[in-house]
Order: structure tokens, then C-alpha cells, then sequence
């Protein structure tokens, strides 16, 4: 393996880590043990532990809110795997893919167990070949994008099918518009999906 | 390395000088007596070849394959079947008269023996034999191994005609549907050596003997060697990209391209798996589809190291890099897909004209670049071990094809008969 990738490797272990932590925060909120303290007072013990079992409730009752319905997940899925379009010859993210990127970057930031693999793909224009290494870069940029939105790296595998998997058949503009994408396929971690706060 | 002799030369300076010169040269293996290379010719016309009907169950079908291929190797005319040669008076082998006045400078005679064929290559004008040797025909005739060793002898009678040797005795391995095919050079036995998986860029080894390809898979791609029955190994596992491989000249590495998120470089791997050492300097380009020079030191590929792709040649570490042609307009916007020849004097590679890529070919001496094709879109040229004929991927008659073109003629003629079959490769020579 080249040296450079010594570099990417720390920051997928930094970026990693950084998810970790965030996990633990959210999912696992263990209260300060009520216990730990002599009872003074019974009434106020008894108010403390009515206090703590109405919080777990209302936190029960947030998560059925949050965890998604079947339309809403179906949703989810969607958003997460439409394809974002590239121009020609080109791995730059352009603006419309900004947005279906940005859209998103809720769902994989509040579904941290979501993993997903980003395809490149160009159109039939270019070399059999050389198309592969530009599938690539388009999945490369499209990545990067998330990653430095905050989105571990570890998250997200990358391949490219090159001009090999078209979307639209045709040699025309349009089927060639299509075929210049990064697709998204949901590998793991989509079984509750959660829907982002507002 | 054999002669070839004007007929006007030979009355000039007088034969008797000539083969005593001829018979200094190593190269020399016949009989006393006897030329290499056929006396024909005037204005540089093609030598007339009449191949004589062969008798016994199978002397049609080797007939028929000889004519064939004399004639794909572009180099001499072959005389229709058909031809009335009228058998010879007397106790002389030939009519040479009677041949002479057909157009006909060598008759090629076969006779099949026990196992095998004795060919014969008779000298219109010095009325003689000119060479002869009995090779074996080995499995039943119309199998893989007789066709290949049928190829062998138009190929050795190619050679004692003109002095080079035809190309007939190979294959070429090809995708097509996902899969890698071989086919015979006179696109007979089309055959699918892989199973149905995403497998591209074929490329054989220096021995004929196995081919090296790329597979897409869902988790990235990876390289395979094959043996020519499909048996393969896994050298490259899939990780990021690994495309377009190719093997060294002395068949010992492969080169390919690797992608990850920093683009893609060249690099090489043993034929057998293991550490790979990087040979581009792409600095975050895309570098692929390598090709080497026959004796290893210099390579040509495909980088978009400039903003667009274009085809580059550099020293076999990657230094040195220079753009391989310079844009004679700005419609070439794009350039690549290198294939270097096997006598190391010429790269085709394909430029985009008009929104098509067409196949071109440039001569290293002298950096003159010759297009090779115009009609359809033509890709992926890759040449034939005689350095002369160059198969490419053509849309002509519409679905993608593969065809032969004549580098020197332009003659073309079509290969596969199945659509959608492109990125091929052309073996070494399989009979010596």
C-alpha cells in the first residue's frame, strides 16, 4: 500500500471515533443513579423516582415518534439513494447534486449504523478504461462531499462501473445526461430507520 | 530473414553471383541450390499464389483454410480454386508454362500423410521447388489443434513466399456479453472462456498461454489469470480499481491501474500475485491502460493528467512523461487506449474526431500519425504479432465488432459475428 495512505487512514480512525462517541451520547443517556444518595427525604426520593420514570416515558414516546412508518422509511430510502448527475468528463459535485447530497446528510447523520456504498458511473462517450477511473473519481468527490459534512468515511464504500451499467440506453444527450451519476446502495443499518428532527 | 528478388534484378546481376552471397547467411537452411523467397513481381504487384487441390477426406477443408489465410495475410494474390492448371506432360511436377501465362508466380502443393501434411512451394519462374517439409497435423481434422496447425502451414508458406511469417496461428481474446472470449484468428471457434461475470480488458502473455483480465464486482474490481480453457486465478483482490491490466514483455509482472481516492496510478504486480510497486507519477490524475515497448524500457497510457485524456509515453518508472502526439486540431479532444507494436516501431491508439474515435497509428522515428479508420465509430486497436494488421472494435455495420484492419492497404475485414464484442487483445504467433 503507498505511504499517502497512512494519512487517509488516521483520519478514517479520527472521523470513526468521532461517530462513536456521538452514538453513545444519544442511544445510551444512563441517568445519575437516584441511589447513590442516603434518603433523606422519602418525598422527595419518591418525586425524584416519579420524575425519572415520566422523563423515560416521554423518552419512550419520542422514539415511536421517531422511528419511522413504512412510508416514511420508504422515504428515507429514497432521498438516500436517488443518484446525483455529473457534467461531462467532469467529478466536480455541481450544484444539483449538492442538494440531493445535502438531503441526504440528516438521514445518514441520525441513522449512524447506516452504511452505504456510492457507485461512479459515466456515459458511453469516452474509453471503455479510462470511463472506469472516471466512475471512480466521480465516487471519490461524491464521498468527500459527505465525509466532510461530517459522515465517517468508514461509512461509505466507493466502486466505479465506468460506462459498463447505464441507467439510459440511447446516444443521445439525455440517456447520456443519466449516465453521468454516483448511485447509492444501502449496504447496512437501515432495518429502524429513524427520521431526522426537524 | 529471407530475400525477396525481382525477377529484373536477378537477370541483371546474374543468379549464380547472387546464391553464392545467399549462401554465406545463416539464415540459409535449404538445400544447395536453393532460394529463400519467391522470384515474382514487377512494379511491387503482389506474388500470384495458386495453392493446388489436396486430395484425401480432409484436403479440401486444409485447402480451403491455406487459401484463406495466404489471402488475410494481405501479402500475396490468391488464385481462385477454380484456376485451370493444367496437369503437368511428361515427368515435370508443374505446368510452369501454363502457370506463368495464369499470373501464377508459386504453387503451394499439399499431400497429406499419415499424421500429417508435406508441403511443397514450387518457383514459377525458376521452375523449381523452391522449398519443401513435412509438418504433423496432430487431432482429427476440423479440431481445435489440426485448424491451429493448419494456420501454421499457410503461415510457414507465407514465409518462404514473401520472407515474413504469416499470422494465422493465433487468437484473440475478446469481450463480449461480460465474458472473455477466444477466437481463432480467421474467426473460426468463438468460445467463451469465463463464466457470466463483469470481466474486461483482456491481454495475453508473451507464451500464448494465458490471458490476464479485469472483473467488475460489486465491492470494487479485481485481476484474473486464465489459462486458455478458462481455469483461472485471482492476483489482483478487489479493492478501489484495478483495470486494464496488461503483462510485461518478459511475462514475468502485470501492469495495471489502481484507483482509490487519489486517483488512479499505474502500477505492477508478479504474474503470480503479491506486493505491487507504482511505475506512474500521475500527482492525483487518472492513469490507465498501459502498453509497453517489446523490450520493457519505455511505456505508453492513457492520463487525464493535463485536464482531458491523451495518450503519453514515458520511461517504464514512470519518468520522463511526454504527450506521445501533438494535436494537429482541436476537434482531438480526446486520446487513448495506447497499443505499442511488436517490433516497436509504431503505437495505434484511438482520438476522438467528430464525437466518434477513430483508430490512428504513429510512427515513433519520425512522429507521423496515420488514421486508420473512418467509417463508424473505431476503438481499442491492438496488434497483430506481424506488426502489420491491427484489430479494432468498429461500429460500421452497426452493433460493435470486431475487425482486421491492413495497416498498409486499409483493407478491413470483420472478425466476430456476434454483436457488442469490443476491448480485444491478439496473441503471439502459436506455431513456430
Amino acid at each position: 500500500m503507498p505511504r499517502r495512505h497512512v494519512g487517509a487512514a488516521l483520519v478514517l480512525i479520527s472521523l470513526g471515533l468521532g461517530a462513536c462517541k456521538k452514538k453513545q451520547v444519544e442511544v445510551a443517556p444512563v441517568p445519575t443513579s437516584p441511589t447513590t444518595a442516603p434518603a433523606i427525604d422519602d418525598a422527595a426520593a419518591r418525586r425524584a423516582r416519579e420524575a425519572f420514570v415520566r422523563d423515560s416515558i416521554a423518552r419512550a414516546n419520542a422514539a415511536a415518534a421517531a422511528s419511522a412508518s413504512a412510508a416514511e422509511a420508504a422515504n428515507l430510502r429514497a432521498i438516500l439513494e436517488a443518484p446525483v448527475l455529473f457534467e461531462y468528463d467532469a467529478s466536480d459535485v455541481t450544484d444539483d447534486a449538492r442538494a440531493g447530497l445535502d438531503a441526504k446528510l440528516p438521514i445518514l447523520r441520525t441513522n449512524a449504523a447506516l452504511r452505504i456504498r456510492i457507485s461512479g458511473h459515466t456515459d458511453a462517450r469516452g474509453s471503455d478504461e479510462y470511463n472506469l477511473a472516471l466512475g471512480l473519481r466521480r465516487a471519490a468527490s461524491t464521498r468527500k462531499y459527505l465525509s466532510d459534512r461530517g459522515i465517517a468515511v468508514t461509512r461509505i464504500d466507493i466502486v466505479s462501473f465506468g460506462e459498463e451499467r447505464p441507467a439510459a440506453t440511447g446516444d443521445d444527450d439525455a440517456a447520456f445526461a443519466k449516465n453521468r451519476r454516483a448511485e447509492f446502495e444501502i449496504l447496512s443499518g437501515a432495518d429502524a430507520l429513524q427520521v431526522p428532527p426537524k | 530473414m529471407s530475400i525477396r528478388f525481382r525477377h529484373s534484378l536477378l537477370q541483371y546481376a546474374g543468379r549464380a553471383l547472387l546464391l553464392s552471397l545467399l549462401a554465406g547467411t545463416a539464415s540459409l537452411r535449404a538445400q544447395p541450390g536453393v532460394r529463400l523467397g519467391l522470384i515474382y513481381g514487377e512494379g511491387g504487384k503482389r506474388p500470384g499464389i495458386f495453392v493446388l487441390p489436396v486430395a484425401g477426406a480432409a484436403g479440401d477443408s486444409l485447402r480451403t483454410i491455406v487459401m484463406r489465410d495466404l489471402d488475410f495475410g494481405d501479402r500475396v494474390t490468391v488464385l481462385p480454386k477454380m484456376t485451370a492448371l493444367p496437369s503437368p506432360a511428361g515427368t515435370a511436377p508443374i505446368d510452369y508454362a501454363a502457370a506463368a501465362r495464369l499470373g501464377i508466380n508459386g504453387v503451394v502443393q499439399l499431400s497429406l500423410v499419415a499424421g500429417g501434411v508435406n508441403i511443397v512451394l514450387y518457383d514459377v519462374a525458376a521452375k523449381q521447388v523452391l522449398q519443401r517439409k513435412t509438418t504433423s497435423l496432430p487431432g482429427g481434422p476440423g479440431s481445435g489443434t489440426w485448424r491451429l496447425a493448419a494456420h501454421g502451414v499457410s503461415d510457414l508458406s507465407e514465409e518462404w513466399i514473401t520472407g515474413e511469417r504469416g499470422i494465422a496461428a493465433s487468437r484473440l481474446a475478446y469481450v463480449a456479453d461480460g465474458r472473455i472470449w477466444l477466437i481463432d484468428s480467421d474467426g473460426a471457434n468463438p468460445v467463451a472462456i469465463t463464466s457470466s461475470a463483469r470481466a474486461l480488458s483482456p491481454n495475453f502473455h508473451p507464451n500464448g498461454q494465458s490471458v490476464v483480465y479485469a472483473t467488475l464486482e460489486p465491492a470494487g474490481s479485481a485481476l484474473y489469470v486464465t489459462d486458455l480453457h478458462g481455469s483461472s486465478r485471482r492476483v489482483v483482490p478487489p479493492s478501489g480499481l484495478n483495470i486494464s491490466p496488461i503483462f510485461t514483455p518478459d511475462g514475468a509482472g502485470i501492469a495495471y491501474a489502481h484507483g482509490d481516492d487519489f486517483g488512479t496510478e499505474l502500477y505492477v504486480v508478479g504474474a503470480g500475485g503479491g506486493a505491487s510497486r507504482r511505475i506512474s507519477i500521475g500527482r492525483g490524475s487518472d492513469n490507465t491502460s498501459p502498453t509497453f515497448s517489446p523490450d520493457g524500457r519505455r511505456i505508453a497510457f492513457t492520463s487525464g493528467r493535463s485536464g482531458r485524456p491523451d495518450v503519453y509515453i514515458a520511461d517504464q518508472d514512470g519518468t520522463n512523461a511526454d504527450v506521445l502526439a501533438a494535436l494537429s486540431s482541436s476537434d482531438q479532444a480526446y486520446r487513448s487506449s495506447p497499443d505499442w507494436s511488436p517490433d516497436g516501431r509504431a503505437i495505434v491508439f484511438q482520438s476522438q474526431l467528430g464525437g466518434r474515435f477513430q483508430s490512428m497509428m504513429i510512427t515513433l522515428r519520425d512522429r507521423a500519425v496515420k488514421q486508420l479508420t473512418t467509417e463508424g465509430a473505431n476503438e481499442d486497436p491492438a496488434w497483430a504479432p506481424d506488426a502489420r494488421h491491427v484489430v479494432v472494435s468498429s461500429t460500421r455495420t452497426g452493433a460493435r465488432q470486431l475487425w482486421v484492419l491492413d495497416t498498409e492497404t486499409g483493407r478491413a475485414r470483420q472478425l466476430t459475428a456476434a454483436g457488442g464484442a469490443r476491448l480485444a487483445a491478439w496473441s503471439p504467433r502459436l506455431v513456430r
